[in-house]
């Protein structure tokens, strides 16, 4: 693989409801705080990447109506409708291209403008099951319930995931819900889509991630940090859930094979420093790190329970707090490359991974984790 | 964003967006739902190339990439693979909570179907557990002629 890295980032603030900002205003905010964590100026910019939903906006085309805040006016832009790992991907495709330097790479969506339930429901196939009802919810608890069937995790282990990750979010100043809670606490919240209490789930956020892709060339052009992208790679499943395997993840085994493999990665439980994964519902954060194969198959409750991926454990795992801590849709993934990009350079204060040198980042599109996008990121080149 | 907006009431926009849509439900699903609605016949379809069976059916094999698929009947009773019960009116719900949510493996199948599990008493339902669908009476040509599936 060519030599890229990711040389700016910003996060917006992860809040429940942004009454006072729109979408755009996020936008602006982030993409001037990954220009100033850059050391560049827009003009810097060659070519942009925007990544929304137009259910989320309630806007169709909504790619084009932020493309203004993003400073892609009178630039080359396209778009991504999913999660902010595939619009990266994209981005960083457009920088192997060799007709661009540097993508800035957005992500944005804003929960709390919409009805997430009704909107994850038309992700349901409209001739043959959409009008049972129904949503990311209640296709997660199944997803839940058939992962737990077939490993034996226990609700609570789930539960500690939730404990762990909103614990984290108190030493991250951008996280929605820092939380000190206990195991009984997040078995006594309400049972929304049983195995599925509300604190297993993550909440409705809003909020904004912008990255910035260079070539080998330009990242080292303006005085900013590069963090280099080591191995890239993204697969899909089938679309209907009864097509699959739910209780297991092919699908991110795959995709995260190939990006070790490009990393040249053997070991990745013992090569890995620290993983930022998509963790919508506690019992992904599990599942996708024994699809990852950062945990053997059915193990990843006993090593939660053992501290292995606590902040100071060996494989420290959402150390930000997570999506459980604040889960912005679209930009979710994206704010996962970013955390691994301030870990990296040692720049996540509270909640830095001491002598974290290579990381994993990664994001899904699509119910029950249909397509995963994993990124491996290195400090050194 | 402070300062200027401190107590000022935030003003909103309310709206939504409300577009009418007419599917068309394509030549196989039309047939399975035909069968559905005529003869209370659940159908699939099987791949002749890898000997899967894909219920609701298609068109195309999925894995093969082929079209060399032909109908087959499939049982109207099956296995449960998982199932949710939930618990919060969501707003996606037609029905009121407690609603069951359940990935049926008809005898014969090869893909499981999403589909309403009913039972006199919500502990019993287990995976593994056997159950049957339950026909509706007036039957349109949609994955509600089946009212749902309880234990057999």
């Amino acid at each position: 693989m060519d030599s890229a890295a990711i040389i700016g980032v910003g996060i917006t603030k992860i809040e429940a409801n942004k009454v006072r900002e729109t979408f755009a205003d996020m936008v602006w905010e982030a993409v001037n705080k990954a220009l100033s964590d850059a050391k560049m100026t827009i003009d810097d910019i060659d070519n942009v990447i925007t990544t929304s939903n137009d259910f989320w906006d309630g806007r169709t085309i909504s790619c084009m109506a932020v493309s203004d805040a993003s400073g892609a006016r009178h630039k080359n832009v396209s778009c991504v409708e999913g999660d902010g790992t595939f619009g990266a991907f994209y981005g960083l495709s457009r920088v192997f291209s060799g007709s661009y330097g540097t993508t800035l790479v957005t992500a944005h969506s804003k929960g709390s403008e919409s009805v997430s339930s009704l909107i994850t429901n038309a992700a349901f196939d409209p001739i043959y099951d959409r009008v049972l009802g129904m949503d990311m919810i209640s296709a997660s608890a199944l997803q839940a319930r058939a992962y737990m069937h077939r490993t034996g995790a226990t609700p609570e282990q789930l539960a500690m995931v939730s404990v762990k990750n909103h614990g984290n979010a108190k030493y991250n100043p951008l996280s929605q819900l820092p939380m000190d809670i206990t195991v009984e606490d997040v078995l006594a919240s309400e049972m929304i889509s049983d195995p599925l209490h509300k604190l297993d789930c993550s909440p409705v956020s809003d909020g904004c991630c912008a990255v910035i892709i260079a070539n080998e060339k330009r990242a080292s052009q303006y005085g900013g940090a590069p963090v280099w992208i080591k191995g890239v790679s993204f697969c899909s499943d089938s679309y209907f859930l009864g097509d699959r395997e739910i209780s297991k993840t092919a699908s991110l085994t795959k995709a995260a094979k190939k990006a070790f493999s490009m990393a040249g990665i053997l070991d990745p439980a013992a090569e890995i420093d620290v993983a930022e994964v998509y963790d919508a519902f506690t019992y992904q954060e599990l599942m996708w790190l024994e699809a990852m194969g950062l945990s053997q198959d059915g193990k990843a409750g006993m090593n939660l329970e053992k501290g292995v991926y606590g902040l100071k454990g060996k494989l420290p795992v959402n150390p930000s707090g997570g999506l459980l801590s604040g889960h912005p849709v679209i930009a979710g993934g994206l704010i996962r490359i970013a955390e691994i990009v301030k870990q990296l350079r040692g720049e996540a204060a509270g909640y830095q991974v001491e002598g974290a040198k290579r990381g994993i980042a990664h994001g899904v599109n699509g119910l029950c984790g249909q397509s995963h996008c994993v990124w491996i990121l290195d400090r050194e080149k | 964003m402070t300062g200027i907006f401190d107590g000022v009431e935030p003003m909103v926009v309310r709206s939504r967006i409300n577009v009418p849509y007419t599917w068309w439900a394509g030549e196989t699903a039309g047939a399975f739902f035909t069968a559905l609605r005529d003869e209370k016949k659940i159908t699939g379809r099987k791949c002749a190339k890898c000997g899967k069976t894909y219920v609701p059916p298609r068109k195309v094999c999925p894995v093969c990439f082929e079209d060399g698929m032909e109908w087959v009947e499939v049982s109207t009773n099956g296995t449960l693979e998982s199932f949710t019960i939930v618990r919060r009116q969501l707003a996606s719900l037609p029905r009121k909570v407690p609603v069951v949510f359940g990935l049926i493996r008809l005898d014969g199948a090869d893909t499981s179907v999403l589909h309403y599990v009913e039972a006199g008493d919500l502990g019993m339902i287990k995976i593994g557990m056997r159950l049957a669908a339950k026909f509706c009476d007036e039957r349109n040509g949609s994955i509600n002629d089946i009212e749902c599936f309880f234990p057999a």
